[in-house]
């Protein structure tokens, strides 16, 4: 049971993942957007969404340095935990108080706005239900964790998944929030190609060197197009 | 020297009876479908008013186009690269659905349903209706609605639009597939782009993300989100057609035969210095300079070394549009101080001019009263002028005495009179030069008014040989913009 959840679902979550993006980038190009609602409301949108979206990207870093970066190398850097917990509570906490806010009126605008509403497929649903828990989950264990050291438990599993090797009992010794926590975030993992969070891998950073003015010739972008 | 073609339109406004014929079968063709309800690729708004979405051209608001930072150097409007992926989770310049309107349908199946009454059974609309692409239309609404008019704003005099006095023409609009499209610059994932060939503006929207940048940094507001799949899309100077030589629908629908279409050669090194210019009256010339005379010898020569083929330097050669806007001289750009060159040129109106002369009891066909009140009417000069040339009444001034000219010159010759030389003299021209001129505005056949050559095609064999254009994976296979209804 223990094996079937922490050692062998992480893989059938990161196969979907890798494969529905493949298949996906291959041959749905035409639907890989974040499908802006912008034109329907505006108000809302500006103040949830770039608060939501800081507040993400902000806490996709933190996840890198605290499940990536094993702990004795922050110590060996002069870092020591009592200071990288003071960090982690307070960058990840108001980092994930920006994140729930800017979702939380994200949702309401989903909700509320009928036309955003009407706009919304069946897989914003999924997404969103997938997203908040995870999210609001996080922030729970992040601000009421007492001071349970992750990064002997969760982390080290985590770490484990990716060299084949998964440390069942490392994670098994975790709280039941980060647990669950990090259950929902493999449902969200395999959702991801599915929904319109595949616009996360999009971020168009090109722009900042390429010329404005983009020519192409009718043959190149034939070819593109029967690709 | 780089040479590239560029497929051009000119528009000659005297002959817009705003029929609205152009908007529909250009909806018909490419914009009945979900999600772009609301996108008219061509529109045609009446001038003064506020135009589609409303007051688009207000830039202080909406941020379209380039514009000339302190150093002289152009930047989008909106801002430089980097704040433009800052501020991508949330577009600060975007307009609302309700700045074009929300489009609206009728409960027809009341008229079915309805139970017997003493009434007829209406179709009631099915959202309210509070305005529209065409709200305004022909002054409908009056001066209470076309005083929001941002051109008559930027006017430095006080417009009053008492009907008695008011001045009125159409505007039909498409995307100008300019030379410098800030809706390009604008688009962070490069999913815009001009085609070499034929400097026809697309979107590829297999690469667009919906960032909806573009759409705010069009200063004509000519890019339009689709709000079902999220991706953009814009008037595609219908190239299916135009590649076989056929002209766009909008041109060929024309009740009024009003479009012409051909190419333009350019270089487009030179676009950048042109667009840059610092004084914007002198935006025309610079934007003109750009483009290339197909009759000079070392302009054929660069154009063949650049791959450009005899029949498209034949076609430049024939270009209507061409001969508008050079040996006429009467084509003018539309806004050029948006800096993005655009290529749809418009022969400004003379009716309202004329009108005014008739509306005072004097002969309107007549060279003298024309003259005179061309260059007394200050109004609708001014008005053309913010419109065509940057706020500078002497082009538009000089394009009116010309349309002047031919039409007291023309005159005498259709009455059967000796043709009075000294009428098209005095605008510059020969007889001979105006009786062209006359041919192409007033006769406008159809082979003179679209010189559109052959797109360069592989070999039959190979283009029929592609097999059932529907592939196993059920995608349509044409290249063009993929469009999908989620
Ligand atoms: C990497 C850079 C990212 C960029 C540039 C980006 C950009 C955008 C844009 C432009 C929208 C459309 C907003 C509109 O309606 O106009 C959007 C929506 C959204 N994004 Fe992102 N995004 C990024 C990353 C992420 C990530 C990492 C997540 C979540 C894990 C995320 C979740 C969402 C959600 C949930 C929405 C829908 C908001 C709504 O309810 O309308 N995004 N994003
Ligand atoms: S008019 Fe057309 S080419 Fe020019 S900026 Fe707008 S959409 Fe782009
Ligand atoms: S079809 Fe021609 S005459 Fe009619 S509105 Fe369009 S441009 Fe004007």
């Amino acid at each position: 049971m223990r094996l079937a959840v922490w050692g062998v679902l992480p893989y059938l979550a990161l196969a979907s993942f890798v494969i529905g993006l493949a298949w996906r980038y291959r041959y749905d190009k035409a639907g890989w957007t974040a499908r802006s609602s912008q034109l329907h409301e505006r108000r809302l949108l500006a103040l949830g969404s770039p608060l939501f979206h800081y507040g993400i990207l902000l806490t996709a870093g933190g996840h890198a340095m605290g499940l990536l970066i094993p702990a004795g190398w922050t110590r060996a850097v002069g870092l020591s935990d009592g200071l990288y917990r003071v960090v982690a509570f307070g960058v990840g906490g108001m980092a994930g108080v920006m994140t729930v806010t800017g979702l939380a009126i994200l949702v309401y605008r989903r909700l509320t706005v009928r036309a955003v509403g009407r706009a919304s497929l069946a897989s914003d649903l999924v997404m969103y239900v997938l997203l908040g828990t995870t999210i609001l989950m996080g922030l729970a264990i992040t601000l009421t964790g007492n001071g349970h050291d992750y990064r002997a438990t969760v982390a080290p599993w985590f770490r484990s998944i990716f060299v084949l090797q998964p440390s069942v009992d490392a994670i098994a010794q975790a709280p039941f929030g980060f647990q669950l926590h990090a259950l929902v975030a493999w449902a969200l993992i395999a959702a991801w190609p599915y929904t319109r969070l595949v616009h996360a891998f999009s971020l168009p950073l090109g722009y900042l060197t390429r010329p404005y003015i983009v020519y192409r010739s009718r043959e190149a972008s034939r070819a593109r197009a029967m690709d | 020297m780089r040479v590239l073609a560029q497929m051009a339109m000119v528009m000659n406004l005297d002959k817009c009876i705003g029929c609205h014929t152009c908007s529909v079968t250009c909806k018909q063709a490419w914009t009945n479908r979900g999600g772009v309800e609301y996108a008219w690729f061509n529109n045609v708004e009446t001038r003064p008013g506020q135009g589609y979405p409303r007051t688009y051209q207000d830039q202080q608001r909406w941020r379209g186009g380039w514009a000339l930072n302190r150093r002289g150097r152009l930047k989008l409007r909106s801002g430089g690269r980097l704040r433009r992926l800052l501020s991508l989770f949330s577009n600060p310049h975007l307009p609302k659905l309700s700045d074009y309107y929300e489009p609206w349908t009728y409960d027809y199946q009341n008229l079915i349903t309805a139970p017997a009454g003493d009434d007829l059974p209406t179709a009631k609309p099915t959202a309210p209706i509070v305005w529209s692409a065409n709200w305004d239309d022909s002054l409908g609404g009056g001066p209470e609605l076309a005083q929001h008019d941002p051109v008559l704003k930027t006017m430095s005099e006080r417009v009053r639009l008492e009907f008695e006095q008011a001045f009125m023409f159409y505007l039909p609009r498409i995307c100008e597939h300019c030379l410098n499209p800030s809706c390009v610059a604008a688009c962070p994932s490069g999913a815009i782009y001009k085609r070499t060939e034929d400097g026809i503006v697309l979107v590829d929207s297999d690469t667009c993300r919906s960032w909806r940048m573009c759409v705010s940094g069009c200063p004509y507001k000519k890019i339009f989100l689709n709000h079902q799949t999220g991706k953009a899309e814009k008037c595609t100077f219908c190239f299916p057609r135009i590649e076989l030589g056929m002209p766009t629908v909008c041109a060929q629908t024309c009740v009024g035969r009003l479009r012409y279409i051909g190419i333009v050669l350019y270089d487009p090194d030179r676009v950048l210095e042109a667009a840059s210019v610092r004084d914007e009256h002198s935006l025309i010339e610079a934007q003109k300079r750009v483009l290339l005379d197909p009759r000079d010898p070392s302009v054929v020569e660069a154009a063949l070394a650049s791959g450009i083929s005899e029949e498209w330097l034949e076609a430049a050669r024939r270009s209507p549009v061409y001969s508008l806007i050079f040996d006429y001289g009467l084509a003018l750009p539309l806004h050029p101080e948006y800096r993005t060159l655009p290529m749809v040129w418009y022969i400004p109106p003379l009716s309202p001019v004329v009108d005014a002369v008739r509306d005072t009891g004097f002969d309107g066909e007549d060279a003298e009263n024309l003259f005179a009140a061309v260059d007394s009417l200050r109004i609708p000069i001014g008005y053309l002028a913010s419109l065509f040339t940057a706020g500078d009444p002497a082009p538009v001034r000089d394009v009116l005495r010309k349309l002047a000219a031919m039409r007291a010159f023309m005159r005498d010759i259709t009455l059967g009179r000796e043709p009075d030389e000294s009428i098209p003299a005095s605008v510059g021209m020969t007889g001979e030069l105006m009786y062209d001129m006359y041919r192409l505005l007033a006769i406008a056949k159809a082979e003179d008014r679209y010189v559109i050559p052959h797109a360069h095609r592989e070999p039959t064999t190979e283009a029929f040989n592609d097999g059932c254009s529907v592939q196993d994976s059920g995608r349509v296979m044409l290249p063009m913009p993929k469009v999908r209804a989620s």
